[in-house]
């Protein structure tokens, strides 16, 4: 996978996939160790540039660069950036002259990162790229699953909220359907677009039906703004009817796994019993993201090679 | 004054029912004869066109030339001149200048200007509503009596039904088609390609094709209220194409046009993220392809149109969201409909000549354009229709060099064009007369 650019999941191989969560798994023992440094990546510069805020991915890709010995550095390239005139264009002809290795980006516009792929000769990372994809945390979903279930292959995984808006959404459907899950979509009318039937899952409307006999629950942040645009009555009613308690999470399967991506609106689409409950596989899937990263850098970047 | 005999070359005249090997005289400006083997009188220059289809030259009832004011994009010279090497010879631009065209004095100097500048006849369109901004009709009457043509916030949907009923009343006194962009823009809202399986998988806002159904059946309403002419900028949804056919049915004064990239491209190339391929009414799927093409073939569709709104490559090279709508049309149009539709035994070479010839003319009754009736305006085109090329945007007369047809390969191209019996185009070249 050396020089090769994350972009999405949609595009991955089931055998790079594999390849990554194999990779992933030695990695997380790195993560446990006293000593977390290695020298996979060592002379190698990494840049995360983020045009959106979010501490969770950008730390986690930080540490995971730094644990594999790499210099890395963030730029915070804020829509203010751009409302000064400067191009996202402008920014990656920056980055590039800076001579990094590797690239990882976040951003609000769709197709950003393959945008930066004409600009940038280093490996370009998507860290999430409007409501399109978010491949590290597909893979990091991945990772999870395959964890606490031992396969992803033949489990049915309910992928609960706002399907329409969200990247994660669309890069587990498109890893776990690549790994032989089955994939099921609840949530409102109005946050799941009908068409994604043609990716190959099932659709439900009754979030009650969506995670019947689930193995995996992954539930999605709702942004308190989609209510105000219509898209559901009140928050009140979304909680009610939609959100994931531990009176419905009954319905699945006893050895449930509870995901989020984070972070939460706890009491909105999901209950506080059930986020800190003994399903929840919430903190795993924090920790499993570094993981993720680290196998993502070193493959790319140098092989995997390990220290 | 030049006088030109064309011989030998396969004319094709849809308007006076011509499909045959058959010579034409050009004198004074004007069609001087039509027939088989014309003899050469002493003044006439020869042209052999044995290989070659003679047409009538094309009109675009839509395209926008940037000028006044964003110059930078495209103006009067370069945009003319692009669309005499794309065959046309009679060209209508949209207001949506800056300003915008929504006075008789605008009118005016643009008038003006096209004397100086231009190399095809353009025609102006005014603005419906002063501004563009849909809140107040703009100086309709004046503007006809200056030279206007029609009337278009083509852009944008004039969302106040009551404002768009007046604009039909007032521009039918002067016998003057108002120009419908059509889409709902709330059902629109912030979309930026064609809602479905591919907008879905990329999570980039859509604009469902309902949009556009919903703007287009108010618009035969308000013409069959108002008996006014409505015509539909690029129709591009199969709702759009049945509302219209069933309007025309029952006698309402409606007409439309369809563009090529819509007759030719999909929503799928967008999995590129490739803002070449961003426009206003987005790129749909082979569904409405289908149904414009079977609209164009029972008349339905009165037209094609270009559509051709160059941007800066500068401007167009950047996130799909951030991306403005459009690029230039008028040098790959007929190519790329004869590459995609007749090449494939789609549609046949006549009809597209039509469409881009007398259909034109017809539904906004220009009747001294779209034909060469002895007598007549000698606009015309020589075509090869067997000329291959590979469409490279940086070989274009025009500054819009983005181009969703960059790479493609085609099969027929416009090789000379003639306005007001002068050779303006000739291979790859604007002659300035
Ligand atoms: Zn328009």
């Amino acid at each position: 996978m050396r020089g090769q650019h994350i972009l999405g999941l949609e595009h991955m191989s089931v055998a790079d996939i594999e390849r990554v969560l194999n990779t992933a798994d030695e990695m997380k023992k790195v993560t446990k160790q006293d000593i977390k440094k290695l020298s996979t990546l060592r002379g190698k510069a990494i840049v995360n540039v983020f045009f959106e805020n979010s501490t969770r991915t950008r730390s986690s890709f930080e540490l995971a660069g730094k644990y594999l010995g790499a210099d890395v550095i963030n730029i915070a390239a804020s829509t203010s950036s751009v409302a000064k005139g400067e191009s996202l264009r402008d920014t990656l002809l920056t980055v590039q002259a800076m001579g990094v290795d590797a690239i990882v980006m976040r951003h609000s516009a769709e197709g950003a990162a393959q945008y930066a792929t004409r600009y940038v000769k280093a490996v370009v990372i998507n860290a999430g790229d409007g409501a399109h994809e978010h491949p590290t945390q597909g893979l990091l979903d991945l990772l999870t699953i395959r964890q606490h279930h031992g396969s992803i292959a033949g489990k049915k995984v309910a992928i609960v909220g706002d399907i329409l808006h969200s990247r994660v959404a669309r890069s587990n459907i498109w890893g776990l359907l690549k790994m032989g899950a089955e994939v099921h979509l609840g949530g409102p009318k109005t946050l799941i677009p009908k068409e994604m039937l043609d990716m190959g899952v099932t659709i439900h409307h009754r979030v009650e039906d969506a995670i019947a006999d689930a193995d995996v629950v992954n539930v999605l942040r709702i942004q308190l703004e989609r209510q105000k645009k219509g898209l559901f009555p009140t928050p009140r009613e979304y909680a009610r009817i939609f959100g994931i308690n531990d009176e419905r999470l009954k319905l699945a399967k006893e050895n449930v796994l509870v995901m989020h991506p984070g972070p939460m609106n706890r009491g909105l689409e999901i209950s506080p019993d059930v986020a800190y409950g003994r399903f929840s596989a919430i903190e795993e899937q924090v920790n499993n993201g570094v993981a993720v990263r680290m196998a993502v850098l070193s493959l790319t970047l140098a092989d995997g090679v390990q220290a | 004054m030049a006088q030109w005999l064309i011989k030998n070359g396969h004319l094709i005249d849809p308007a006076n029912g011509l499909d045959d090997v058959l010579d034409i005289r050009i004198a004074n400006g004007k069609v001087a004869a039509v027939g088989k083997s014309l003899s050469a009188e002493a003044s006439d220059e020869v042209i052999d066109a044995s290989g070659l289809v003679v047409s009538p030259g094309f009109i675009d009832i839509h395209c926008h030339l940037r000028e006044p004011g964003q110059e930078a994009k495209e103006d009067l010279l370069t945009g003319t001149a692009s669309a005499a090497a794309g065959g046309f010879t009679t060209i209508l631009t949209m207001a949506n200048t800056r300003p915008v065209i929504d006075q008789a004095i605008i009118v005016a100097g643009m008038k003006h200007k096209i004397q100086t500048d231009a190399v095809v006849r353009v025609e102006i369109t005014g603005a419906v509503t002063k501004g563009l901004e849909g809140k107040e009709l703009s100086e309709i009457g004046d503007m006809a009596q200056a030279g206007a043509r029609a009337f278009s916030d083509d852009g944008y949907y004039v969302n106040d039904g009551r404002l768009m009923r007046a604009a039909l009343e007032y521009a039918s006194m002067f016998n003057l088609p108002v120009i419908s962009h059509s889409e709902d823009c709330c059902l629109v809202a912030d979309g930026v390609m064609h809602e479905g399986c591919v907008s879905a998988k990329l999570g980039l806002k859509g604009r469902p094709a309902e949009a556009e159904n919903i703007a287009v059946s108010r618009e035969i309403m308000l013409a069959e209220m108002t008996g006014g002419h409505v015509h539909i900028a690029h129709v591009s949804s199969k709702g759009a194409v049945d509302l219209i056919r069933e309007a025309k049915a029952k006698g309402i004064k409606v007409t439309a046009e369809v563009t090529p990239h819509h007759l030719c491209l999909v929503d799928k190339t967008i999995e590129s993220f490739d803002s070449a391929f961003k426009v206003n009414p987005p790129l749909r799927t082979n569904e409405h392809i289908v149904a414009l093409i079977e609209g164009l073939k029972d008349g339905t569709l009165d037209a094609i149109a270009t559509d051709h709104a160059p941007h800066a490559y500068e401007e167009k090279d950047c996130e799909f969201n951030e991306a403005p709508c459009g690029f230039a049309g008028f040098e790959t149009a007929f190519s790329v409909l004869h590459s995609c539709l007749v090449q494939t035994g789609q549609w046949n070479l006549q009809a597209l000549i039509h469409k881009m010839t007398a259909g034109p003319a017809a539904a906004f009754d220009w009747k001294d354009r779209g034909h060469l009736s002895v007598g007549g305006l000698a606009d015309l085109v020589l075509i090869d229709p067997k000329k291959e090329w590979i469409v490279d945007p940086h070989a274009m007369l025009t500054r819009g060099k983005s181009c969703p047809f960059t790479g493609m390969e085609m099969v027929g191209q416009v090789v000379r064009t003639m306005v007001d019996g002068k050779w303006v185009y000739q291979d790859g070249k604007i002659i300035r007369n």
